[in-house]
């Protein structure tokens, strides 16, 4: 299936992409997530199910988690967190 | 174009044309690794060859691995001890998500102990069922459900440094009979790496959750109308 690997390999580079130019945060740990599924699609395609399991499981989902994680903390509430001046909206 | 990014440029170009070269110049002399792997297998003590060159023949490498994710953790928990505001229980007001937690639990703790158990003879190992662990560990805390167990720091630093102590402790044992360090004497490897691997998925599931646990805790306001998507000014 080389049409399937070239499509694949394609969209890694755009959701990639997307990842890194996106302007709001949100959209941009949602394409890394995307990324890491298709990556972990790509280690399957390249015979490598060991790398495939980890990267679904810790690339996407546990560092997904943890990126939305911490931009809900970036949105909270304004007055909250005057201890963090430097994260102002 | 400014000249900052017509330098990242250049330089970038450098790297990939480098990074090139490097893969087409390769002067190491051509080793068949798979096939050196495939003769060793019989006293590695485990039936899937990945397994046996994380846990066997490469320990070394693991055990730094640990070391490295033990040392990461340690960083943040210092890091979360300067905060001001300490930890509260947080969950997400979602009674479906606690119903179906009673459903999910038990699936995902099977599912992390045959991926476990399974990283002997098929894909699998510790840090995936590691990994698995700690996502049962974040639903229950976006749950809400109380873990006081988690919030024991003694027994939660001690979790942590289990995988790297046992895997030393068993590292330097097995030396007694005077073989190198991580050397398995062959007809107990498979049970030490049972052993070392058990351990490990507890440590690394704790480590994974207690990254996410370290976020500071933040209470929902319910004046912020904004929708999780929508753009920030």
């Amino acid at each position: 299936m080389p049409w399937l690997d070239l499509l694949l390999g394609l969209t890694l580079v755009v959701t990639g992409g997307l990842a890194l130019g996106a302007q709001d945060l949100f959209r941009a740990v949602i394409m890394f997530i995307v990324f890491g599924l298709l990556m972990a699609l790509a280690w399957v395609r390249l015979q490598a199910p060991d790398i495939a399991l980890a990267e679904a499981a810790i690339g996407a989902g546990l560092t997904g988690v943890l990126l939305l994680d911490t931009l809900g903390y970036l949105r909270r509430p304004f007055g909250s967190r005057t201890d963090h001046p430097g994260t102002e909206e | 174009m400014t000249p900052r990014t017509a330098a990242a440029g250049v330089l970038s170009l450098g790297v990939t044309a480098a990074l090139g070269w490097a893969v087409l110049a390769r002067t190491l002399p051509p080793e068949n690794l798979p096939e050196r792997v495939a003769a060793a297998m019989p006293d590695s003590g485990v039936t899937h060859p990945i397994t046996a060159v994380l846990l066997n023949f490469r320990s070394y490498d693991t055990l730094l691995e640990i070391a490295v994710l033990l040392l990461a953790v340690v960083v943040a928990l210092a890091l979360r001890e300067a905060q001001p505001d300490q930890p509260e229980a947080m969950g997400l007001d979602n009674p479906l998500l606690r119903a179906v937690m009673a459903w999910l639990l038990p699936l995902i703790l099977i599912v992390a102990g045959f991926l476990l158990w399974a990283g002997s003879y098929q894909p699998g190992g510790a840090f995936q069922a590691g990994a698995v662990l700690a996502a049962a560990g974040v639903l229950l805390r976006l749950a809400g459900v109380r873990t006081a167990w988690l919030d024991n720091p003694i027994l939660m630093r001690a979790g942590l440094a289990l995988g790297l102590l046992t895997f030393l402790a068993i590292g330097l044992l097995v030396m007694i009979p005077g073989v190198p360090f991580l050397t398995y004497p062959v007809e107990y490897a498979g049970t030490l790496i049972l052993a070392i691997e058990f351990t490990l998925t507890l440590s690394i599931g704790l480590t994974l959750i207690s990254l996410f646990r370290l976020t500071p805790p933040y209470a929902d306001d319910p004046d912020d109308t904004r929708s999780p998507g929508a753009p920030r000014e």
